[in-house]
């Protein structure tokens, strides 16, 4: 048995008279399980402490890394030739002070001033126009070079083992004991009150004391009557359990056409979600990417190089050779590999076919929802609904996507209430937000609970 | 009380009791069990009901153990760098359709059209729509439309028929029939065509003719074209018989300056004022201020009548009182100024005759401008009828048809079909297998207007673009695309339209921004200005005076405001399911007779009254001996020897499943009753009716439900309101005062009065404030951040029905069909009552008001205490809202609602059961289950399934989109950033909608300030607090139709206090 508490969602029965909390029923934990509780809470806590390091450090200077994979990777390698050049060492190369800053701000700008190198460069790459990232600070881009300048080709040597697999080990062993114990103790009841039944009657026996007549247990009236009730109650659970959940699918996980992983993807070369699912922030779809999207990297990414890092596995635990689904992209985008262009028609059309994915998570017809209200608005990271996404190789449906589900988010989620200024208009919130009469306002008070929010 | 007393139908006011008892049933159902004394005597004992039971048990637990479906998500393979999936995109364009003229914006989902909205920048049409253009977008995906080419009725392809066509062409003489044509490049084509093909004519054929108004204006002013008029300058509009604001040339420009000339308030109470004389009921007729009737072979008279009162100052000598005042007190208002005359007859004669009015009375210049003039209609009457006498000469080589349907709406369809049988090229570019595309050669279907490129100039130097907001779905072609590979131009007219307009508009920048806004118009008013009249007033007059007034019946033929003059409009359903305003029947056309003749002829209400559905047939007979039978709908307000029927029905089965007239629907072609009298088309006839023995089913849908004679529509006259423009706010006071304060409050000094009868006590928005807390036990509801609130201004309504079609297009909202409709399962979320008040023996005394109605939006809504599931609740905008997966479909909250808002889904309208089309046994499929059909649904609405019940949101998913836009923004909310799809549409500007609680917003001020005078709210006294409120009706007449003529009491206090 195996208890996870960052899955659990205790609901504490509560009774409310217009907003007054009248009384509610605490849970009490038992005592065997609080061992469980101090392991847990000292592992959090140091994940937080870790976590919060990591911040520190990460303010202190830009991640040259991150920012190389971020931002350039699709079109760089640091030391191969790709869309745009190897940047290793290409510094040295170019005209010094603001110009490399420029040429990252806004390289457009830059060649139609008419600066030579710029054009150079520019025509040197097949007029294909670099990228503008204004939003590099030029600590940044400095970053950036210094981590290229610094890169080394990957070697072969595996990573360290995975140290948090042995503590997990552990926890598990701890719980079967507990669940040992519990049916000996049980057992030992039973067997000590069927001693104390058969001895008492034996005593009866001996001082002719007449014993009640021993009804078997199959005709007891009580035995029956508890039976039928606790059947009908677990069978009722069952049913209503089982009724709700249909046509739910949590933890759905279904093979899809081409093995594509967010591990390495999202999670090993740290590609921004928003780079493909570039509608989170605009639409009510995050927008599953066209072909034309992976083929922005994949033009130069032609093999899978990190089996030693990372071996792909599908779920089966059949290993998966990355290079044969690069390759298999490659016939959906409709790519000559060998040519290095895309196949056309006689119009110059790309032949390129959509990839049929297996949609993972579905919403019944009648439920709307708005990915843009949560990204973009509601600052909600991918991750709380979608799991850790950067860890699945496959993905699988992470949240129940019920609506008890959702609404208990609503319930609790604060509003961005002071930064938003569309909210500046529920004046009364403002004042008691002022007053201190209260401290934050949830998605529920401004309506987030009500049908037509979701249902129209 | 409000001046007077309405009734909805003749039912309603003589008030048999069978009305009652008819809407006493909100569900005119028999219900599905056996209901008989005895359990085991009846059909279905119990032991039935245990195996339903069993069955349906049985059932729900096989489909529920199914598994789920894989589902796909499928991406773009290459995404177009311009959508986003999820965001609509929206592009300006132009609805053109022959004459008819509206700038537009699609709206565009994953690159396919899903509404149309009005164009704002256009300074012709102001963002106005009709009925017609919102429907427009359903006929796109009609799936009556031509899949492919097609020659001798097969399968073709475009080069066999290039081929084939060209050869026929070379060196005959032809004729390419077009309708009137507003796009200049077009034109441009044309003319290279001809001028390639010197045989060939060009010959402009209009269904509904305008061609003696053509050939007036020729005589008149030297030019074959129509003026614009400023309805909004005038001050006095006089309308012989021209139904200006639901068909006549171009609706949507003249409700917009009209009912901008009709915005009155208590401060600014003046309007202009509208004289109408009609032989039939429109809804032009029921806006206007003065209307008397007359026979529609009268008009020419009471033109001249008008000229001479005008001219001479002559008093009209008219059988009708009512009519003679009419023309003398018009007569009166029109020398003051700023008057116009208009005039819907095709009679050149009294066209020239209202032109030389108009030039009397100083119009010329003001309000009719000659400087700006309209392209709407060109066609000719004359030259349609020599084409076809040449045809029938058998010496016509070529036809090329395109945009027109002669087989159908000619006078003479056959005649017309049997002189194209002796023509050996007949081509159509008809877009469907029409009645005349059967009977042509080759078809090569030109694409629907919004797959295509294209222009028009509705007037003068006023320019409009035309792109498409889908690529072609069929193998169709453009109509100029195919003239230009017969004359080998070597180009395509994509690439021909873009640089004709690049050339135009000097530089791609321009072209951009042109196509960017969809209309090019010069900065500044319109140019304005007067030609010198020059016609022949005393000939017109003669030629008229010559003309004998008709006697016993006449027929006249007309067009519904929703179907028009047919075309591909007959197969709309949304267009066809949206009720007349006036009669308020869907799917079929009928013969609109006055109460007085019904009952002369038998057919009056006693035996087969308004409430039933099953009405009397009429054989009808015209002057050229064409004879129908239709079914008899008496229309209060008709002339007592007038008859009309509606064109655009009983079309061939070719033209779509929805327009296929049969023996249950679609009515009868009425083109037929019409006739040529050597100059043009007339299209009033003397004609015999006869009622027969048979009856026929007409789905109407106003006597579905019931006020119960409840005061429900406030109306004042102009002058009333000048004098006492607190007069309905004193009535509203007297019935919601009692509530302003509470009585123990009142002892306290607080409280200003207790109890009714206060002359002086004035409803404000304080008084409605403790109305709304006072008269209730419930605690009050804080309403934080927005409070939605729509205001309708019934003054400025005209009934035309976008709203209609605008909200079924916008919320998916199914079509029932004819024999559901009639069972009053329509589910509009919004209709338009109708209410008569007057005489009804007497037309000229009948006055009509339009009231739309929806949701109201109840703060303290009856629906929602009565829903056993909490499925219909409130929210914290002030919004009813609907909860459809939680409907368990009890009904309770429709037969509790005082509006009859809530519309129930008895079948499985739309295909979203997942059971499958249930609708009908044979396996057949309602047009809205295909897939192509289904591409019209918007994605961000629920389709409704069976057994939900269903009613106006506001437009939630708008108000939400809108909402969000801001917070990601991070801005508040901007009034009127979010329209409903029915304000949006509605072409009079009716319906303001926005957020109670911004003090600056627009719905704001008219409740608290700018119509403080006018506002009400319907059945306000039942304290359902309603979110919207209406303005009253205003009419600038002298004359109150008072109950007393009916000699009836008000039966709100007879019947219910």
């Amino acid at each position: 048995m195996c208890i996870n508490f960052a899955d659990c969602v205790v609901v504490l029965p509560r009774f409310y008279i217009k907003e007054k909390l009248i009384f509610s029923i605490f849970i009490p934990v038992p005592e065997s399980l609080k061992p469980m509780f101090r392991i847990c809470f000292r592992s959090v806590l140091s994940i937080f402490v870790v976590l919060l390091l990591c911040n520190v450090q990460a303010k202190a200077a830009p991640d040259g890394k991150a920012l190389f994979m971020s931002n350039c990777a699709s079109c760089h390698n640091p030391i191969k030739e790709s869309t745009g050049p190897a940047l290793q060492g290409i510094r040295a190369s170019l005209p010094g002070g603001d110009w490399v800053y420029k040429w990252v701000h806004n390289s457009g700008a830059l060649i139609a001033s008419g600066d030579a190198e710029a054009v150079r460069v520019f025509n040197k790459y097949n007029k294909t126009q670099m990228t503008a990232f204004p939003s590099l600070s030029t600590e940044e881009i400095d970053a950036i070079f210094k981590y290229v300048d610094e890169y080394k080709a990957p070697s072969a040597a595996p990573a360290g083992a995975t140290a948090g697999a042995g503590a997990q080990g552990a926890t598990e062993s701890n719980s079967w004991l507990y669940t040992i114990i519990t049916l000996s103790l049980v057992l030992l009841v039973i067997i000590l009150w069927r001693a104390n039944t058969s001895l008492r009657r034996a005593a009866n026996e001996k001082d002719d004391v007449p014993n009640e007549k021993e009804i078997p247990l199959h005709r007891s009236k009580l035995v029956i009557a508890t039976t039928a009730i606790l059947l009908f109650i677990f069978a009722g659970y069952w049913l209503v359990n089982g009724a709700i959940n249909e046509g739910r699918q949590q933890n759905y996980q279904p093979l899809q056409p081409l093995y594509y992983s967010h591990k390495v993807h999202a999670g090993i070369n740290q590609i921004n979600c928003l780079y493909c699912h570039a509608a989170a922030e605009k639409s009510r779809q995050a927008m599953i990417p066209s072909t034309n999207v992976c083929m922005n990297c994949h033009k130069q990414i032609k093999e899978y190089t990190g089996e030693a890092d990372h071996q792909l596995v599908t779920a089966e635990g059949k290993k998966v050779n990355g290079t044969e689904q690069i390759q298999l992209l490659y016939k959906y985008a409709g790519w000559d590999p060998e040519k290095k262009e895309y196949n056309r028609d006689a119009n110059g059309n790309i032949l390129a076919t959509p990839i049929q994915w297996v949609k993972i998570h579905n919403l019944p017809d009648h439920v709307y929802f708005n990915h843009s209200q949560h990204v973009k608005v509601g600052k909600v990271q991918c991750q709380q609904c979608h799991g850790n996404i950067e860890e699945m190789d496959e993905v699988y449906q992470f949240a129940p996507l019920s609506m008890g589900w959702c609404i208990n988010c609503h319930r609790q989620t604060e509003v961005q209430f002071t930064s938003n200024n569309y909210y500046s208009i529920f004046t009364r919130y403002h004042e008691e937000l002022k007053s201190g009469a209260r401290t934050k306002v949830t998605e529920a008070e401004l309506g987030g609970m009500e049908c037509q929010k979701c249902h129209y | 009380m409000s001046q007077k007393q309405y009734w909805s139908d003749l039912q309603d006011l003589s008030n048999i009791n069978n009305k009652v008892e008819v809407a006493n049933d909100e569900f005119k159902e028999e219900l599905p069990f056996d209901l008989s004394d005895s359990v085991f005597g009846a059909n279905t004992p119990r032991r039935d009901f245990l195996k339903f039971l069993g069955f349906s048990t049985l059932a729900a637990t096989i489909v529920s153990s199914c598994e789920m479906p894989v589902r796909k998500a499928i991406p773009y393979a290459i995404k177009p760098e311009d959508i986003t999936p999820g965001v609509p995109n929206y592009y300006a364009s132009t609805f053109v359709d022959g004459g008819e003229y509206c700038a537009i914006v699609i709206k565009t989902r994953e690159g396919r059209p899903i509404k149309v909205e009005g164009n704002e920048l256009s300074s012709i049409t102001k963002g106005g729509t009709s009925a017609r253009v919102q429907a427009s977008v359903l006929s796109l995906y009609d799936k009556a439309r031509l899949r492919h080419p097609m020659a001798d009725g097969k399968e073709a392809t475009f080069e066999a028929i290039d081929r084939l066509v060209k050869e026929g062409l070379a060196g005959k003489t032809g004729y390419l029939v077009t309708a009137s044509m507003m796009s200049p490049s077009t034109m441009e084509v044309v003319t290279q065509f001809l001028a390639k093909f010197p045989g060939v004519k060009h010959v402009v054929y209009d269904a509904i003719s305008y061609s003696g108004m053509l050939d007036a204006n020729l005589a008149s002013y030297g030019k074959r074209t129509l003026p614009t008029y400023h309805f909004d300058k005038a001050k006095t509009i006089v309308s012989l018989d021209a139904d200006f604001l639901g068909t006549w040339l171009s609706p949507v420009e003249f409700s917009k300056g009209y009912s901008a000339g009709r915005k009155v308030s208590a401060k600014n109470p003046v309007m202009s004022k509208h004289y109408h004389v009609e032989g039939m009921q429109t809804i032009t007729g029921a806006a206007a201020d003065e209307r008397a009737i007359c026979r529609p072979s009268e008009v020419g008279a009471v033109a001249a009548a008008l000229y001479a009162a005008v001219a001479n100052g002559t008093a009209p000598s008219f059988a009708s009182a009512k009519l003679n005042k009419v023309i003398t007190d018009a007569a009166a208002d029109l020398k003051k100024g700023n008057g116009m005359v208009v005039c819907g007859s095709n009679d050149m004669n009294v066209q020239v005759v209202v032109n030389a009015i108009n030039d009397k009375i100083g119009a010329n210049g003001t309000t009719v401008n000659w400087v700006t003039t309209s392209n709407y209609k060109q066609g000719s009457d004359k030259a349609v009828a020599e084409m076809v006498a040449a045809m029938e000469t058998g010496q016509v080589g070529a036809v090329l048809m395109h945009g027109v349907n002669p087989c159908y709406d000619y006078l003479d369809g056959k005649k017309f079909a049997a002189a194209l049988a002796k023509v050996p090229l007949t081509v159509s570019f008809a877009e469907r297998l029409d009645e005349t595309a059967q009977k042509c050669k080759y078809i090569i279907p030109d694409h629907h207007y919004l797959e295509s490129w294209g222009d028009a100039e509705p007037k003068n130097n006023y320019y409009s673009l035309q792109q498409p907001g889908i690529a072609p779905m069929f193998k169709t072609r453009a109509f100029q695309d195919s003239l230009m590979v017969w004359m080998d131009a070597g180009q395509t007219y994509g690439d021909y339209w873009k640089l004709y307009w690049n050339t135009r508009l000097s530089g791609q920048a321009n072209f951009d921004q042109a196509l960017q806004d969809g209309v090019i118009e010069a900065e500044g008013p319109m140019p304005n200005g007067a030609l010198a009249f020059a016609g022949n007033v005393g000939g017109a007059l003669a030629a008229i005076q010559e003309k004998k007034a008709g006697s016993g019946v006449e027929l006249v033929v007309y067009q519904k405001v929703g179907i028009g003059y047919g075309g591909a409009w007959s197969n709309n359903p949304w267009l066809l399911e949206m009720p007349d305003p006036i009669t308020r029947a869907t799917w079929d056309n009928y013969l609109c007779v006055s109460p007085k003749r019904a009952k002369e002829m038998g057919a009056e209400i006693t035996t087969f009254n308004e409430v039933d559905y099953h009405k009397h047939v009429a054989k009808i007979t015209g002057a050229n001996g064409y004879s129908i039978t239709l079914p008899i709908v008496v229309v209060p307000g008709m002339h007592n020897d007038v008859v009309a029927v509606a064109t655009g029905f009983g079309r061939d089965k070719n033209v779509g499943r929805a327009a296929a007239s049969d023996a249950t629907k679609g009515g009868k072609n009425a083109y037929p009753f019409t006739s040529f009298n050597g100059t043009n088309v007339e299209y009033s006839t003397t004609a015999k009716v006869e009622k027969t023995a048979d009856t026929y089913e007409v789905a109407i849908t106003q006597t579905h439900s019931s006020y119960e004679h409840r005061p429900v529509v406030h109306e004042f006259t102009l002058e009333k309101f000048k004098e006492d423009p607190k007069e309905l706010q004193k009535e509203r006071g007297h019935e919601i005062g009692h509530y302003s304060s509470l009585a123990w409050e009142e002892k306290e000094g607080k409280g200003e009065h207790h109890g009714g009868g206060h002359e002086e006590h004035l409803a404000t928005p304080e008084m409605e404030e403790g109305f709304r807390d006072n008269g209730t036990l419930y605690d009050k509801v804080p309403y934080e951040g927005i409070k939605w609130g729509m205001s309708i201004d019934l003054n400025s309504c005209t009934g035309c029905g976008a709203c209609v079609v605008g909200c079924m297009a916008e919320n998916n909202v199914s079509v029932v069909g004819k024999y559901h409709v009639l069972r009053s399962h329509e589910m509009h979320w919004i209709r338009i009552d109708r209410y008569f008040a007057g005489d009804p023996d007497n037309g000229d005394t009948i006055q009509t008001v339009f009231q739309p109605m929806l949701c109201q939006h109840c703060d303290n809504a009856p629906c929602e205490n009565v829903c056993p599931v909490s499925a219909t609740n409130h929210s914290s905008e002030g919004l009813n809202q609907m909860a459809y997966n939680r409907c368990i479909g009890t009904k309770y909250c429709a037969n509790n609602c005082p509006y009859k808002v809530r519309h129930f889904n008895w079948m499985d309208w739309n295909g979203a059961d997942c059971f499958g089309d249930n609708i009908y046994e044979d396996g057949r499929r309602d047009d809205i289950n295909d897939d192509l059909t289904r591409m019209v649904l918007n994605p961000d609405v629920t389709v409704r399934s069976r057994g939900v019940m269903e009613k106006c949101s506001f437009c939630v998913q708008r108000l939400q989109d809108a909402k969000l836009s801001a917070k990601k923004a991070g801005r508040p909310m901007r009034d009127g950033e979010v329209r409903t799809a029915c304000q949006q549409a509605c072409p009079t500007d009716a319906i303001t909608f926005g957020n109670m609680n911004d003090k600056e917003s627009a719905i704001r001020k008219i409740r608290h300030e700018e119509q403080q005078e006018r506002t009400f709210y319907v059945l306000e006294h039942i304290h359902v607090l309603p979110n919207i409120n209406y303005l009253s009706k205003i009419r600038n007449t002298s004359e109150v139709v008072a109950n007393d003529e009916t000699g009836k009491k008000d039966l709100m206090y007879t019947d219910h206090i």
